[in-house]
């Protein structure tokens, strides 16, 4: 059984101009041991739909799914109190700014005993203790006096260390990383990508890596879900979706990055994103898209079979002709 | 070919804290950087944060002095009087888009502005003349002329950006991290631009950014820098195939490559850039190399050898 299991997610927020649904339709699985990345380009809806999970999201949201359990429990159904005993503890994220997520008025040892004080019937001593042995973990050096300093006393790096350790604290089954390395350099992003999926095989525990940098999906995932316009567009293992992208997004995407390419004018994707306001009817990439004929504007694509990756196209790329849906 | 800019042994420090009877302490954000970038090519400016690749950005468009050392324009020394001459021939263009266009200014007035402080004899229909060839020249539509930049995406106002840094025909184009603020898709966008404006016009450009993978692209040859000191120097290729200095090496060990088969073993270095208030005497990098001695820690190792110069005293290769 899949340790976090979604299908068919929306988040509609409610905006002043009307109703905008940043994630559409989403089906999201992770088992024990994972590791799986959620790709996209700023507005996707990869955090949202995250958040969603970990029942984060403001009140003007409107989450519905059909299915959203984290191994057995639903959570729609779930109970405010019910829910924070889950979240922090069998169930925790990392956010993408540590400088802006950790609390500037307490001293880093004091957040990460708060959450060992909610979730374990452990006492001072044993906390202090954990909390030594987090930092060792997360490779902080001298962790006995770095526990009592501010957060603006310390480096990016080592806030991204410090919300690993508070994120890790109660060995959750589950991480939800919201693109731990993007606010850091690339020496200490190889350093955190190093521990996490080290953390990650030591524990045994699922882990959900959101991010935009191919680079780091590459070297990192097994698992890959890439999102366009809030819709989940393919699902591939990582080799496959390198090599064999189903979905013209992917192919487009992966041929834009300036590491493949052959000659000094990139290939391109012409156009932007959809915004609120324009979004096509039909495929939501069809006006972006070069292979688009009219079929992609006027209907919506269905999802294909695993063999091509759960792309949601009319005309799935690299694909064996018998594979094909319908 | 003559270069356009030529740097030699560039400092700038700052003076930081002190209060009234404490002595301030001096920030050394570049120190002893010497460059030179000839008209349609492009240099690279690499490091992490921290390392001064922005000061060094600030020195070369006049926006701040140097401390020490000196740079020639066009082969005419920059001072501080001839600043107000010598500033339309460099411009710059910065890492955010959102944050560098004034958004209660139209498109056509952000790109008439330096027209309008630099060329007073020009008229308001030349001007309007060359902002619309203008647009047109970076890829956008003579209709939004008369647009605000809130209604632009991310790459056009990148484009906006770049075609106001033209609009007085520099012979230098200083790009801060000009597409670590957008999105994949429209990062390609604007690298192609660039490289389409620098075949036209014969820029040369000073391309600052911390993404190897960019750089890899767009550069001709390579600026490595550690806590405001250069490290390694050197043409492109030479510097990815062989580097030098294990600074560098690292720094490409640990740029993440998208080859899921390609997944090699990274040099894992260890601790976070020193505090530039107390940088170590010797070599800036010996607290976190693997191959540090003694006369690494006690001996600043000095910019030299071949195929390029490196400052290091037991270079790779």
């Amino acid at each position: 059984m899949s340790l976090l299991k979604i299908r068919n997610l929306s988040v509609t927020f409610a905006t002043s101009t009307g109703p905008f649904r940043a994630v559409d339709k989403v089906d999201v699985d992770v088992d024990k041991g994972q590791i799986l990345a959620i790709v996209g380009e700023s507005g996707s809806g990869k955090s949202v739909s995250m958040l969603a999970t970990m029942g984060l999201l403001p009140w003007t949201a409107t989450v519905t799914a059909d299915e959203m359990s984290f191994d057995g429990q639903d959570l729609r159904t779930l109970s405010g109190k019910a829910r924070r005993r889950l979240i922090g503890n069998d169930l925790a994220m990392i956010f993408q700014e540590p400088m802006s997520s950790l609390n500037p008025c307490f001293s880093v040892g004091f957040q990460i005993r708060e959450a060992l004080r909610k979730h374990t019937s452990m006492d001072r001593k044993q906390r202090h203790a954990r909390c030594v042995e987090l930092f060792e973990m997360v490779g902080i050096p001298s962790p006995e006096q770095r526990l009592k300093a501010y957060p603006h006393q310390l480096s990016g790096g080592m806030n991204q260390r410090v919300m690993i350790a508070m994120a890790i604290a109660c060995k959750p089954r589950l991480l939800i990383a919201d693109e731990p390395t993007t606010a850091l350099d690339v020496t200490i992003q190889a350093q955190i990508l190093d521990l996490l999926t080290g953390l990650q095989k030591e524990t045994g525990m699922g882990l959900i890596l959101i991010t935009h940098d191919m680079g780091v999906v590459a070297e990192t995932a097994e698992r890959v879900a890439v999102q366009y316009a809030g819709q989940k567009v393919e699902d591939q293992t990582v080799t496959d979706l390198f090599a064999t992208p189903h979905h013209p997004y992917t192919a487009a995407l992966l041929a834009a990055l300036p590491e493949r390419a052959t000659e000094k004018h990139l290939p391109t994707i012409p156009g932007v994103v959809p915004g609120q306001h324009d979004r096509p009817v039909g495929c939501l990439f069809s006006p972006r898209c070069q292979f688009a004929d009219d079929r992609c504007r006027a209907i919506e694509p269905p999802v294909q079979p695993d063999a091509l990756g759960r792309a949601l196209c009319h005309y799935p790329l690299n694909a064996p002709a018998e594979a094909q849906a319908q | 070919m003559t270069a356009i800019i030529e740097a030699r042994d560039l400092g700038r420090d700052y003076e930081v804290g002190g209060g009234l009877f404490s002595k301030p302490g001096i920030v050394r954000a570049v120190a002893e950087t010497s460059f030179s970038v000839e008209a349609g090519r492009t240099l690279a400016v690499v490091g992490e944060s921290g390392c001064g690749k922005s000061t060094l950005a600030r020195l070369v468009t006049m926006i701040e002095e140097p401390t020490s050392g000196s740079f020639y324009l066009d082969g005419k020394e920059v001072t501080k009087d001839r600043w107000r001459e010598l500033r339309s021939d460099i411009q710059i263009v910065f890492q955010d888009p959102y944050g560098s266009l004034n958004l209660r200014q139209k498109v056509g007035a952000i790109l008439e502005e330096p027209l309008k402080i630099n060329r007073p004899k020009m008229s308001a229909k030349e001007r309007h003349e060359k902002g619309r060839e203008m647009m047109r020249l970076v890829g956008l539509r003579e209709e939004h002329y008369d647009r605000f930049p809130h209604m632009f995406s991310g790459g056009q106002r990148q484009r906006i950006a770049v075609a106001r840094a033209l609009m007085l025909e520099p012979k230098l184009l200083v790009l801060d991290e000009p597409v670590s603020a957008l999105d994949l898709s429209i990062q390609s966008q604007i690298l192609n631009l660039l490289n389409d404006l620098q075949e036209r016009m014969n820029l040369a450009y000073l391309f600052i950014s911390h993404d190897l993978s960019v750089v890899r692209h767009v550069a001709d040859d390579i600026l490595v820098m550690y806590l405001g000191r250069p490290v390694e120097f050197g043409p492109k290729d030479e510097i990815f195939e062989a580097p030098r200095h294990p600074y560098t090496k690292a720094l490409i060990s640990a740029t993440p490559s998208a080859d899921p088969a390609n997944r090699r073993e990274r040099i894992k270095l260890v601790g976070e850039l020193p505090s530039p208030l107390a940088v170590p005497p010797g070599c800036p990098f010996a607290p976190r190399c693997w191959k540090t001695e003694e006369k690494c820690r006690a001996e600043r190792p000095q910019l030299t050898g071949t195929p390029h110069p490196a400052a290091c005293f037991f270079p790779e290769n």
